[in-house]
């Protein structure tokens, strides 16, 4: 292919001029010395807006929110060396929770590459494991096929994070640019359309079912709106009842009359007891994850399976299933639907009557009921108060990792995909302020909250600069209970209480933070202030931090001890005997 | 110590046979694309008993990875699938499934001895049509091809007439017919 002139242009301008051909309004990046090429670049041509973050990790998780929140790629900008390994924990992330995003790493210049220089590091082999795919670009003329392939494979089947490594020469040298029109990958090409012998054995067995389930997960919203809509058609023409896993929150609407609420280690009762005594389970974008299935070989005994997703490894990967759909979720739904309705298939409704009955006798057992105190703020009073106050199609909300996770996808009820982003497969600490940044850059009129612990906010506290620099008003809801609850709660049922090394020792005062960077602190202890406490995080302008102040003992329930099976949770009103001894030494081992 | 049940961690208690596969791999030929497939091997506790690889269309640009794994059957075909969603990998074919394979394996073996010793491992050496590449007054150097097990005989047996030093490729191996493996 001979370039006109007009295509011709240094690596740098490449960059931009790819991102901007991609439609990327935002990136999120830190400069240094390997990327200032591109950062001159940015400075001197229109391209995407640059959000400024405090450290890499913060870009990452701003770029994951941006991206779980619009469907969209996040992009990422961080110089070599430091600059990519704090990436690292991001992209891991991104790759465990399916997120598709485009991470560009500047390097040293070709030939310092090897020779141990000032900030180098091997970053296509150090993210090597926490990619999709990556790219080290030598030569400049391949970097604009690089940088659409890279958004390509980031967005196309499974979604996942992909870097791009530029070193400085490159960047400075001159070259040819194609266009995204101009890219055909050679050998990615996943599949989108189902088998069509799959998807009518599918519709048999579903369709011959007595006690039917559909298991939803993250593929769902990865796959899109569509995907979402389907999903309700299925689930109505079946009426069978509907779970999802952490990730999937949102794709059925946590107020239809079929929704089971979430399942696994710490999923409703009545999802996993659905889960267990199922006959014919539709697991649809979910992977069988450890905190999902319990104990493997009690895992749903009686059921057979069918698993629909688009990434070929999963299918019989953890359970084995007895029809494994290949394909994107939309593709495949629309195409079970068809055969549904055009085999006029009819579940049998006197045994789908009996099967709502005893879940209705698992729902009676009200599982996440808790006692609320006049003194002590309980936190899952807290997130329902925020619910009850918050709730609207507009609102987002992103979470660290631990209890308050855990509380939050238990009693934040979701209407729609897209409103949830958290860290499920990964589970990083530190992962919810910085995605409410990036939430709040896509939807910069939304009302986002990052739902909090003491510990983990601690983690990027540094992006609360950020957020004041560019007057993005997300809410930071604490749930302090001066623990990293999680472990706390680990060490009471599995340690013999013995609470090694998770007091969070030394908190700083949270609105005295919240105020030193510019932001608005508010403080709630006692039960009664709560509404009045959210209502104000609501209605002041600009970033805000409410340390609440909870019950410092209280435990995430139901559980699902380690080592035991869906039928064998612990509620929350069990006895403190049955606490102690409510898992066996075995289940000790596992995590 | 007792390994638990009860996790994804703990599948294998159940104990399935495990049996060996040769898996042939085509990839694309580009930096990083041998690191990929053994970082998936190693990154997810697999076996690798052997690996060869080499470019095999200089235009097309691919290289073709033979790997022999062992495993239970389900793992081999977690290894497979797990292999074609790299994305510089064109197709994976499990040899030992298809059952028509051709395997080969060229190894390089040095004796050292003199007088009977010296010539029972020649007449050992035309037995297994080896050839004689190298020789000294004290020693040999045999080229031998075969199946992976046939050299693990001629190893044997040349141990104790003054076995020095073993070189082996690693296995090559094409699936019989005049089919090609689909690109």
């Amino acid at each position: 292919m001979t370039p006109n002139s007009s295509e011709t242009m240094t690596g740098a301008e490449m960059v931009v001029r790819a991102l901007k051909d991609q439609g990327v309004a935002h990136i999120f990046g830190y400069p240094g010395g390997a990327v200032l090429p591109i950062y001159d670049a940015l400075f001197q041509n229109e391209g995407p807006e640059h959000v400024l973050v405090r450290h890499e990790q913060g870009a990452t998780h701003m770029a994951e929110g941006y991206a779980r929140s619009t469907g969209k790629p996040g992009v990422v900008l961080v110089t070599s060396g430091p600059g990519a390994t704090n990436a690292v924990t991001g992209l891991t992330d991104a790759l465990m929770d399916s997120i598709p995003m485009v991470c560009i790493t500047g390097q040293v210049p070709t030939h310092l590459i090897g020779s141990d220089a000032f900030q180098e590091c091997d970053t296509v082999g150090i993210t090597r494991p926490c990619t999709k795919h990556n790219y080290l670009v030598k030569d400049v003329n391949d970097l604009a096929q690089v940088l659409h392939e890279a958004f390509y494979v980031a967005t196309n089947g499974r979604p996942g994070p992909v870097v791009v490594d530029i070193p400085k020469d490159v960047q400075f040298a001159t070259g040819a640019y194609v266009g995204p029109e101009n890219v055909v990958h050679k050998t990615y090409h996943p599949k989108l359309k189902g088998d069509a012998d799959k998807i009518r054995a599918a519709v048999e067995l579903l369709a011959g079912a007595k006690k039917p389930i559909l298991y939803t997960g993250g593929g769902v919203i990865n796959s899109g709106d569509r995907a979402t809509a389907l999903l309700r058609e299925l689930a109505e023409v079946t009426g069978a009842p509907v779970t999802s896993t952490l990730m999937g929150l949102g794709c059925y609407p946590a107020s239809g009359p079929q929704w089971l609420g979430m399942l696994g280690m710490h999923g409703t009762y009545e999802a996993n007891h659905a889960m267990h005594d199922c006959d014919v389970m539709v697991c649809i974008g979910a992977r069988f994850d450890d905190r999902i299935t319990g104990r493997l070989d009690l895992f749903s005994p009686g059921s057979r399976k069918i698993h629909i997703d688009i990434d070929p490894a999963q299918i019989n990967k953890n359970v084995k299933v007895e029809v494994g759909v290949i394909g994107d979720v939309a593709h495949v739904l629309e195409d079970m639907l068809a055969v549904w309705r055009a085999s006029n298939a009819k579940l049998d409704a006197e045994a789908l009557k009996d099967w709502w009955q005893e879940i209705d006798r698992w729902r009676a057992r009200n599982c996440l009921a808790y006692r609320p105190s006049g003194e002590t703020i309980k936190p899952q009073q807290a997130i329902e108060r925020l619910y009850e106050l918050t709730k609207g199609p507009n609102t987002y909300i992103t979470t660290e990792v631990g209890q308050h996770q855990m509380w939050a996808a238990q009693y934040y009820k979701f209407e729609e995909p897209n409103r949830w982003m958290t860290s499920g497969g990964l589970g990083t600490m530190g992962y919810g302020m910085p995605a409410a940044v990036g939430v709040q850059v896509a939807h910069p009129d939304a009302l986002v909250i990052d739902i909090a612990g003491e510990a983990s906010i601690q983690m990027c506290i540094q992006e609360l600069s950020t957020a004041i620099q560019y007057k993005l008003p997300i809410k930071i809801f604490i749930l302090n209970n001066e623990y990293m609850g999680m472990v706390r709660q680990w060490q009471q049922l599995l340690h013999g209480s013995r609470y090694s090394n998770s007091y969070s020792e030394a908190l700083p005062d949270f609105v005295k933070l919240a105020e030193a960077y510019g932001a608005t602190g508010l403080r709630c202890v006692e039960p009664g202030d709560l509404d009045a406490t959210i209502r104000a995080m609501i209605e002041t302008p600009g970033p805000v931090v409410v340390d609440c102040l909870v019950d410092k003992m209280e435990n995430v329930t139901p559980m699902i001890p380690s080592g035991r099976a869906h039928n064998d949770m612990l509620l929350g009103d069990a006895s403190e005997d049955r606490i102690e001894n409510a898992i066996s030494d075995e289940g000790k081992m596992l995590v | 110590m007792r390994q638990p049940t009860g996790s994804a961690y703990f599948m294998d208690d159940a104990h399935p046979p495990i049996a060996s596969h040769t898996l042939a791999i085509l990839v694309d030929n580009e930096p990083g694309v041998l690191a990929r497939v053994i970082g998936l091997f190693s990154g997810r506790g697999y076996n690798i008993d052997s690996l060869t690889v080499s470019e095999v269309s200089h235009e097309g640009q691919l290289s073709r990875i033979t790997i022999v794994t062992s495993g239970p059957a389900g793992v081999v075909e977690q290894i497979k699938t797990q292999l074609d969603r790299l994305v510089p990998v064109h197709s994976v074919v499990d040899l030992t499934l298809t059952g028509r394979a051709l395997e080969r394996e060229l190894m390089l073996i040095k004796a050292r001895g003199t007088g009977e010793q010296r010539a029972e491992a020649l007449r050992l050496a035309e037995a297994f049509r080896a050839r004689v590449i190298d020789a000294t007054t004290e020693s040999f150097i045999f080229e031998i091809t075969g199946k992976p097990d046939k050299l693990d005989q001629f190893i044997v047996l040349m141990a104790p007439l003054g076995l020095v030093e073993v070189s082996r490729t690693g296995v090559a191996a094409i699936a019989r017919g005049p089919e090609g493996m689909a690109g």
